[in-house]
């Protein structure tokens, strides 16, 4: 009888673990072997250089680690601005104010919007010739704060992480105000009644509660931010020069521009497993802090 | 035929006899539809009535509606089917066909994207097929009716670098070059003469500053596409230090820290520091460029000739004209980027090859080059047809004798080199590196592409 159930169990769990095997586990064993060779893509014969591509990209490829620098930093600008204020805007609408539900619509448009057409629109208005941002800074008497804010290196890459803020931040307001209803009113009421004021209420409630619901929108933020590129692509192509290249470009140079198939998979393999690190530490580093 | 079915006097419609109905019908239901299945594409074989059709793969969205006029034509007049597929935008269209040869699905005419060195490999895993015989028949007369350079980024020389037996493997259908143009109305408003556009280098510098004082935008350029750079660099190369050397530089003889590639990277910083170049320019896409230039707002312009199209589309009243680039020496002519602009290719293991060689052939006859240039705005590769071309196209076109292109030298210089050479030069531009540093960086990461192709 038991032994009936657990091959129940196996079975109805075998359509789901087939379809892991065969388009997640089986590819990734794929790129990984393609990783292995110097490949153009094109002729059926392939070279074997064993670990020599990964060599290549830890020890030579120093543009490599540079846009991975880049995307940490506009990673970096993203958990901060872009999900401080997802958390005050849901936090501003999940109190009784008017229209509430109108915010709530309007903050949730960018996300859904197309990548290529925010990158194009934002291009437009940063435009350094006939932008509208330089227009309203002159017409505002801030003429001295105009410039080329996607060609000039000093502002290229802020630029970038923060138009990327603003395209992604409605995903953290609907997880942040999903996170704040859950939070039993009871609690503030009781707050109240033992004299705590709003900003108690906030620090002593609202934050310890809203800790789980602040990871995994950490662990989102990171793992969607560091794999964006279309943006990137839309807005400055990674330019100027290497400025805003983040590591899928350099993956998308290596086997369009390059066609280094195999270098590209190795790159490939190497990003995820840095995610993978990356999201380990953040998973491991939420969980101590929840427990304190 | 409406007497034959069963009247509602009677069968009175109620559910159950309906739903009996459908129960008593399920298993012929079901026969039928699994016939249906079965019989499903095999329309050709029932009527009994075979024709020909092939399949030609592209990716150029503004000259598919010539194309399947063109198509209808040969329809009609052979009986042969053509069927144009349109696979945009060009990268997606690179992939799939990339995708499609690991298949071994690739249709009976492709058009191919990227470097001689993809090219090669096409060829080299027996992709495409060797055209040469077919372009040589009967004196040559397919082969003759193309401009020379037209087919020469089609063709793989004796003793090429890419191991490619020789030959020609592609068919031109237009001729591309790639020129610098000038705005004839900021001209006059400059108080420049248009009829004379700037002839050497000095003299295009020097109109920065009257640009400067009109407030105008000098000049655009795709440079955000960082090949585009590189293909003016290569322009002033050939001028400097001529063909030989640039192929020498290629093959690791000469370094990119010889002072003629310093002088050629200089150039730009010069081209900055004049203020002729647009604010912005190496992040600007050509199609920003484009739309500055046609709507009169930037003097000069760098653009391939697929821009008369465009400009056209964007602001048909434009006055303006194609010049060479402005010769920064006097030891050897300045060369332009030019020859086959868009090109089919046979697929060698297509059941239909002698049907696809003959819709190439009427396709690069006279009268259907004629339209294709008339329809899309492009020169065309049958050098017969250009008597019927717009004076624009026409200045486009009658500069192919400078014309030189990469895909046409019989040697390929590494992409990473290239990616650093260009972007190199977007950071002279933005003045964070000086012309040696870049020609230093360049050399060392050529060394260590040498090194890497060597193992």
């Amino acid at each position: 009888m038991r032994l009936k159930s657990t091959l129940e169990n196996y079975l109805f769990v075998s359509p789901a673990a087939l379809i892991f095997l065969i388009f997640y586990i089986i590819p990734f064993i794929w790129v990984f072997q393609l990783g292995m060779y110097e490949w153009d893509g094109i002729l059926p014969t392939k070279v074997f250089v064993g670990m020599g591509n990964f060599k290549e990209i830890i020890f030579e490829d120093k543009i490599w680690w540079n846009s991975m620098l880049n995307a940490g930093y506009i990673t970096l600008i993203a958990l901060t601005l872009q999900n401080a204020l997802a958390f005050l805007l849901a936090w501003a609408c999940d109190r009784e104010i008017r229209m509430k539900n109108f915010y709530r619509l309007v903050f949730f448009i960018p996300p859904v919007l197309s990548e290529v057409v925010v990158g194009l629109v934002w291009q437009w208005i940063l435009d350094g010739n006939y932008g509208l941002l330089n227009h309203w800074l002159i017409q505002l008497g801030l003429g001295n704060l105009a410039r080329n804010w996607l060609s000039d290196p000093s502002s290229a890459l802020t630029t970038v992480a923060i138009v990327h803020s603003w395209k992604g931040f409605g995903w953290g307001f609907l997880i942040f105000l999903a996170g704040l209803q859950t939070i039993p009113h009871e609690l503030y009421e009781a707050a109240r009644v033992d004299g705590a004021n709003a900003w108690h209420c906030f620090r002593k409630i609202t934050l310890p509660l809203m800790v789980p619901v602040a990871v995994l929108v950490g662990i989102l933020t990171v793992l969607g931010t560091m794999q964006a590129f279309i943006l990137i692509i839309a807005m400055t192509d990674g330019g100027p020069a290497y400025h805003t290249q983040v590591p899928v470009l350099r993956i998308l140079a290596s086997m369009r521009g390059s066609s280094r198939f195999g270098y590209a998979c190795a790159q490939g393999i190497s990003f995820g497993l840095i995610l993978v690190v990356i999201s380990f530490i953040q998973y491991r580093f939420s969980n101590k802090a929840r427990q304190a | 035929m409406a007497g034959w079915y069963p009247s509602k006097t009677f069968y009175p419609v109620t559910q159950d006899n309906e739903q009996g109905r459908m129960k008593r019908n399920s298993p012929v239901l079901a026969s039928v539809f699994l016939l249906l299945l079965i019989t499903a594409g095999c329309g050709q074989k029932i009527t009994g009535k075979p024709s020909t059709s092939i399949t030609v793969w592209h990716w150029m969205t503004d000259r598919d509606p010539a194309f399947q006029e063109l198509a209808k034509r040969y329809e009609s007049r052979t009986g042969v089917h053509v069927n144009f597929e349109l696979y945009a935008p060009s990268d997606a269209y690179s992939q799939k066909v990339r995708a499609a040869a690991q298949g071994n699905n690739l249709p009976d005419i492709f058009g191919l994207l990227g470097e001689k060195r993809d090219f090669a490999s096409f060829i080299k895993a027996g992709y495409i097929l060797d055209l040469t015989p077919y372009m040589q028949d009967s004196g040559g007369a397919w082969q003759n009716g193309f401009f020379a350079k037209a087919l020469a980024v089609n063709e793989f020389s004796p003793g090429n670098s890419y191991g490619v037996t020789p030959g020609i493997y592609g068919v031109p259908v237009d001729i591309m070059t790639i020129q610098m143009l000038y705005n004839r109305d900021l001209f006059k408003e400059l108080g420049l003469n248009p009829d004379q556009p700037p002839q050497t280098f000095a003299e295009f510098l020097a109109i920065g500053k009257k640009i400067k004082e009109k407030k105008l935008q000098g000049f655009v350029s795709g440079w955000g596409e960082a090949w585009m750079i590189g293909c003016l660099a290569n322009n002033y190369a050939f001028n400097i230090m001529g063909q030989d050397k640039v192929l020498a530089t290629i093959k690791g003889d000469v370094p990119y820290t010889d002072p003629d590639w310093v002088r050629v990277l200089t150039l730009f910083k010069q081209m900055q520091d004049s203020g002729i170049l647009s604010g912005g320019i190496v992040t600007m896409i050509n199609k920003n460029a484009e739309q500055l230039f046609a709507n009169g707002r930037a003097v000069f312009a760098f653009n391939g000739s697929w821009c008369v199209n465009v400009y056209k589309s964007m602001n048909p009243g434009l006055d303006y004209a194609a010049m060479l680039p402005p010769r920064a020496s006097e030891k050897f002519p300045v060369s332009i980027w030019g020859g086959g602009g868009s090109s089919f290719m046979v697929n060698a293991k297509s059941k239909n090859k002698e049907e696809a060689l003959e819709f190439l052939k009427w396709l690069t006859d006279r009268d259907q080059q004629a339209y294709l240039a008339q329809a899309t705005m492009n020169p065309p590769a049958n050098k017969y047809a250009l008597n019927k071309i717009s004076p624009i196209l026409l200045q486009f076109a009658d500069d192919m004798e400078l014309a030189t292109h990469p895909n046409a030298w019989g040697i390929s210089e590494s992409p990473q080199v290239l990616e650093t050479f260009n972007k190199g030069i977007q950071s002279i531009i933005i003045g964070e590196k000086t012309p040696e540093e870049v020609a230093q960086e360049t050399q060392k990461i050529k060394e260590r592409e040498m090194a890497r192709i060597s193992r």
